[in-house]
């Protein structure tokens, strides 16, 4: 039936084409959502860093599972628990795999990167830290790497220090020894890529400097994960928190690693169902790892389809996604900095896919307002930074373009070209 | 009486942006309002009147007029923020202030600007027509 020349020839120059194509090119057509039009304009989606949208691959599994093999996991003694079991508990083994984990038994499946840190504050810090301990975190962290050690802090009567970032937008290196030194910190806590400024952090020199002055070291990858590839050996962390949505992935799932030693030391958090070996009133015990921690019915589309975000990312491979993104923001500095009152908050040699700014004399909410008016998604403020847009003296934030590995140069052109009409009209 | 002025003043508004079809011009004019905005006294513009929006913040002063209508005056550091305020303003200031607890505020939405009163938004707004509201109730609540 078939003509085999033909179809050789087709797949050949198929292949040919993919082969001399870009990467959004290859890539553009996995996500549907980027055809669609905001306010009569083609979507320009700039704000990846606060979500990434999702591959087909993702959606489509989401919906097989709902579909055809929704059950509760790990109890029910039927074929599609079974098979939901092993689509969710496949996940864990892909996130140990893609991480460099020891074992499945060191990830835990969290809501996200908020849920991981609250873990890790609320059971290992409630149980290793007292009066007079220090936190070391640094001015650059999310809110949710600063907010839950304050609160465990608050009850102990610890404190929280943070270590200073400079003009450019690295760590301060000098003044991360000089606090290390000083506060002898129980934990020291680090920000693997700066949501606000795009800078990755020298993890793997912070953590072995923190081990060498006896700290038990939290790195928050939510920035770190849909950009470079991780290994938390070579890091030599001892918990590493990740979020899936701005992987690819859907909300509402994330993982905590940490180190098998440390995990099993650690008291559970949230009990309930699933974490428990057996319960009685006469004193209940609980399960082994991961499940101590898991208490509850997870989400469980949704850890499915992190599993296939994350064979998504990897199939395109991250050294291609950062090597792409990198060559986006060294465009997007050199287009912005034709601007007129354009400065860039965040030039560290070494970033990920985000770009701040700030324009003299204008709002970066007006800016972000009229940037949407023209079809340019991206977020104004902030940034969940707070202190770090203090130190800047950035009262009102900045605007951040975030970049994926769909993004062309062309949209940053196009976000380039808008944002010169927005600051025309504003002026 | 003073619904009847806030509805008039709500059709003018309408009336006034049906002018714009799109989007950019729309917020063009709203800039050129923002811009024409009689600011707040300075000296009020202090953290006592400051209503914290997540990105542009907005302040608000209220006044109870004799005549028993609330006169309002505000001022945001962002200029479209602003030009919403001053539309705020320019419905309700003046009016009685049980008509302006009890208005059925359309305008927005009419003249396609109702996302900006959406809580996600975080512009302020929202929370300043909560406290003019709030303000107008209670003046009404102890004239009556």
């Amino acid at each position: 039936m078939g003509r085999p020349g033909l179809n050789l020839y087709f797949a050949e120059r198929f292949r040919l084409k993919m082969a001399n194509s870009t990467l959004p090119e290859r890539i553009r057509r996995d996500f549907p959502i980027l055809d669609r039009s905001v306010h009569g304009k083609p979507l320009v989606y700039l704000d990846n860093a606060a979500s990434a949208q999702k591959p087909l691959a993702v959606i489509e599994g989401q919906r097989e599972y709902l579909a055809n093999y929704h059950a509760n996991i790990h109890r029910g003694a039927h074929h599609l628990a079974q098979l939901a079991t092993e689509a969710y508990e496949g996940t864990r083994g892909k996130i140990a795999d893609h991480i460099g984990a020891g074992s499945t038994e060191e990830i835990i499946f969290t809501a996200g990167s908020t849920d991981a840190v609250n873990l890790v504050t609320q059971s290992w810090g409630r149980a290793n830290l007292s009066a007079g301990d220090t936190v070391l975190v640094t001015r650059m962290e999310h809110h949710a790497n600063i907010v839950p050690w304050q609160m465990v802090c608050a009850e102990k009567g610890a404190e929280v220090v943070p270590v200073d970032v400079q003009e450019d937008g690295t760590l301060d290196l000098e003044d991360f020894a000089r606090k290390l030194e000083r506060h002898q910190p129980k934990l020291v806590g680090v920000v693997h890529a700066s949501n606000t400024l795009g800078t990755i952090n020298p993890v793997a020199e912070l953590c072995a400097a923190a081990r060498t002055a006896g700290a038990v070291t939290l790195v928050d990858g939510s920035q770190a994960l849909p950009h470079l590839t991780i290994d938390v050996a070579a890091i030599g962390c001892d918990f590493y928190v990740a979020t899936g949505h701005k992987a690819y992935g859907p909300t509402g799932i994330g993982f905590l690693w940490g180190r098998r030693d440390l995990l099993d030391a650690m008291p559970p958090w949230r009990g309930g169902g699933e974490m428990i070996r057996s319960v009685s009133f006469d004193g209940t015990t609980y399960n082994d790892l991961p499940h101590k921690f898991e208490a509850g019915t997870p989400h469980i589309s949704g850890g499915i389809a992190l599993g296939i975000a994350l064979d998504w990312m990897n199939g395109v491979g991250l050294d291609t996604i950062h090597a792409h993104e990198s060559a986006l923001v060294q465009h997007a500095h050199q287009a912005l900095q034709t601007l007129p009152g354009m400065r860039i908050i965040g030039t560290a040699p070494e970033k990920v896919g985000v770009v701040s700014l700030v324009v003299d004399g204008l709002h970066p909410y007006d800016l972000g307002t009229l940037l949407d008016g023209q079809g340019i998604a991206v977020r104004t403020g902030h940034h969940c930074t707070e202190p770090l847009m203090a130190h800047f003296g950035l009262e009102s934030g900045t605007l951040r373009m975030s970049f994926a590995a769909y993004t062309t140069r062309e949209e940053i052109d196009r976000a380039v070209i808008a944002l010169e009409r927005a600051m025309r009209m504003l002026s | 009486m003073s619904t009847d002025l806030i509805a008039a003043r709500q059709t003018d508004v309408i009336d006034e942006f049906a002018l714009f079809d799109d989007w950019m011009d729309k917020y063009e004019h709203l800039i050129e309002l923002g811009k024409d905005v009689p600011a707040i006294d300075t000296g009020r513009k202090t953290d006592e009147h400051l209503i914290k929006g997540c990105q542009s913040r907005v302040w608000l002063a209220a006044d109870a007029e004799a005549d028993g209508t609330v006169r309002f005056t505000a001022d945001s550091d962002a200029i479209i923020t602003k030009g919403l305020v001053g539309l705020m303003v320019r419905v309700l200031s003046g009016a009685e202030a049980r008509a302006i607890a009890e208005a059925d505020l359309h305008f927005l939405d009419a003249i396609g600007l109702h996302q900006h009163l959406s809580p996600t938004r975080s512009n302020g707004l929202a929370s300043m027509v909560k406290q003019m509201r709030l303000y107008a109730a209670a003046l009404a609540a102890r004239q009556a």
